[in-house]
């Protein structure tokens, strides 16, 4: 219950913050922290509390961002609708590759492997169809408006990314609280014991990476509606797999905060040290890169994980 | 072989492609003459990462190392486009353009001498594993690590030297590609999964089943280019790589485990 209590106060919080200030860089820092930590939260469900280290997870970012891209663009749908489809969409690659992987027993880095190597598969897929606007991408029309997810002013990006965070974490916290939460933990943990106390090992990862790839493809969509635009390295690029999993490692790996904490850290410090080198590219990834094997090598349960070290 | 998956290895690649890049740039050196450089220098380069920082960050972990060495991978990534921008470079010899005869096929000198490069390479190392204790160490730890440990092998130096030695493979092979090559910061990134393809193709830890899935590889990367068009035929190369992994995880000619 002070885990819900914490989610709603978070929650209105953030959602205070339009009515604090109305500068758009705040805004549009405090829009992008949420997008990572969506992307983080779920990568989270997956690796975090399943244990299955996913290095692909663009390849339901894409899927997503591209089912809304497309529906919208060629078949003239509503925004919103598009939205559930990506979401089925998501969760039917997520089954797909999971499926395969799982039913052949690929374990660790040979499913990382295997997810990457599905990124890359749809990235060229999507270079070369016409279907998709091939290497020049698509772009949706700009039309403002509620009813069709698209907002003339920041705070409504704020209020849907916010949204979409809250069903994150309710998600996580549904995950460390239920009986489907406790079987997936088990697998990761140690899948063999796990089979044979009765655990389905195979179904339970299936409806992980589903479930993982169904609000992956949703900030897929919330990045095609906020910048109206995709392209196949955008979409299954390597960068969107990497974003998704600094997050939750830096913040704390299995917890239901980790990925959003990650997150802020990583995009303060990133605003950070743009400010202050500004004239180099790629200051930023290089501190992201460093923070990640500084994080492996002595914080291996995150920032999470030392604040709980610290309390007796 | 000692079933290290480093994602580092086409940013050391590409570190090493801008190594022989300057010493042709500044001081002068061919890139052929700067094996000598290149080999040893990127050698000392992987032992060192290993010890000071993949193993100590690993925690024994197979995902550790993973992420880990993703994360060299950027900091290496982004640190080239930091102090060399990203443009693409190349250098030019006297040779660049030369080619040879060889019966009916005409072929570039560079590629050629890249091709008996590879051959020795391979065969130098074919030779240490199998008859240096060296080799027999390596081999050894990737069997049985608690073992090798018993009877009184350093695993922890090994598994450094045999990282070292995949570095310094690197280091050869930027010394044969770059006269028929280019470097920019990513260029890395496009020998990545082929090196792995290729890896898992010929079975873990099989040096002849490397040497046949690289020749695989390359005839389909050839004949998905030709028939199904420059980019797309590149899907050739990671359908076979999840085929592989999903139905024959031991390669196509390992024992099964």
């Amino acid at each position: 219950m002070r885990q819900l209590a914490a989610i709603a106060a978070f929650a209105t919080a953030v959602a205070l913050l339009p009515a604090i200030t109305s500068s758009g860089v705040v805004l549009n820092i405090a829009i992008m922290t949420l997008y990572a930590a969506l992307l983080g939260q779920a990568w989270n469900i997956l690796a975090g509390f399943g244990g299955q280290f996913s290095f692909g997870h663009a390849v339901f970012f894409g899927t997503g961002a591209y089912a809304a891209a497309v529906l919208q663009a060629r078949f003239g749908w509503n925004a919103w609708a598009a939205l559930t489809a990506a979401l089925a969409l998501g969760a039917g690659v997520g089954g797909f590759i999971g499926a395969l992987s799982f039913r052949y027993g690929l374990r660790g880095s040979y499913f990382a492997l295997v997810t990457l190597a599905f990124a890359e598969v749809f990235r060229i897929l999507a270079n070369n169809v016409q279907f998709t606007g091939a290497g020049v991408g698509l772009m949706i029309k700009l039309d403002p408006g509620a009813a069709r997810f698209q907002f003339a002013d920041k705070a409504g990006y704020l209020y849907v990314i916010l949204a979409f965070v809250v069903v994150g974490l309710l998600v996580s916290w549904w995950l460390k609280h239920s009986r489907y939460g406790a079987w997936l933990q088990a697998v990761r943990d140690n899948e063999d014991s796990a089979a044979a106390l009765g655990v389905n090992v195979f179904a339970v990862k299936l409806q992980a990476i589903m479930l993982s790839g169904a609000l992956t493809a949703a900030a897929g969509v919330f990045y095609v509606q906020y910048f109206q635009y995709i392209d196949p390295s955008l979409a299954y690029g390597p960068a969107v797999s990497v974003e998704a999993l600094l997050g939750p490692i830096i913040g704390g790996l299995g917890t239901v905060w980790g990925p959003i904490l990650g997150a802020a850290v990583l995009h303060l410090l990133g605003e950070a040290t743009r400010g202050l080198v500004s004239s180099l590219p790629g200051v930023n990834l290089i501190v992201y890169g460093v923070l990640l094997v500084l994080m492996i090598m002595f914080l291996p349960r995150g920032i999470i994980g030392l604040v709980k070290c610290s309390r007796p | 072989m000692l079933h290290i998956i480093n994602f580092a290895h086409g940013a050391a690649l590409m570190m090493a492609l801008y190594g022989v890049y300057y010493l042709h740039q500044k001081a002068g050196i061919d890139p052929y003459l700067s094996l000598p450089v290149m080999v040893p220098a990127m050698f000392a380069a992987g032992y060192a990462l290993y010890r000071f920082v993949v193993a100590k960050a690993s925690h024994g972990k197979d995902e550790n190392i993973l992420l880990v060495t993703l994360g060299i991978a950027i900091v290496l990534e982004n640190v080239a486009l930091t102090l060399w921008k990203s443009d693409t470079r190349t250098i030019e010899t006297a040779y660049t353009f030369t080619t040879v005869a060889i019966g009916p096929a005409m072929i570039a000198l560079p590629k050629l001498v890249a091709f008996a490069g590879a051959a020795l390479a391979a065969a130098l190392l074919l030779a240490m594993m199998r008859g240096t204790d060296l080799g027999r160490a390596i081999r050894a730890c990737a069997r049985e690590r608690q073992g090798a440990r018993l009877v009184g092998i350093d695993v922890e130096h090994v598994f450094a030297m045999s990282f070292g030695i995949g570095l310094a493979c690197l280091g050869a092979a930027a010394c044969f590609l770059l006269p028929a090559y280019y470097v920019n910061p990513q260029v890395g990134n496009g020998f990545v999964l082929i090196a792995f393809t290729i890896v898992v193709l010929g079975g873990m830890g099989s040096f002849a089943g490397a040497l046949l899935g690289g020749l695989l590889i390359g005839v389909v990367e050839s004949i998905g280019g030709l028939v199904l068009g420059e980019s797309l035929g590149q899907i050739a190369i990671f359908l076979i790589f999840i085929a592989v992994l999903l139905f024959r995880p031991q390669g196509l000619f390992g024992a099964r485990a």
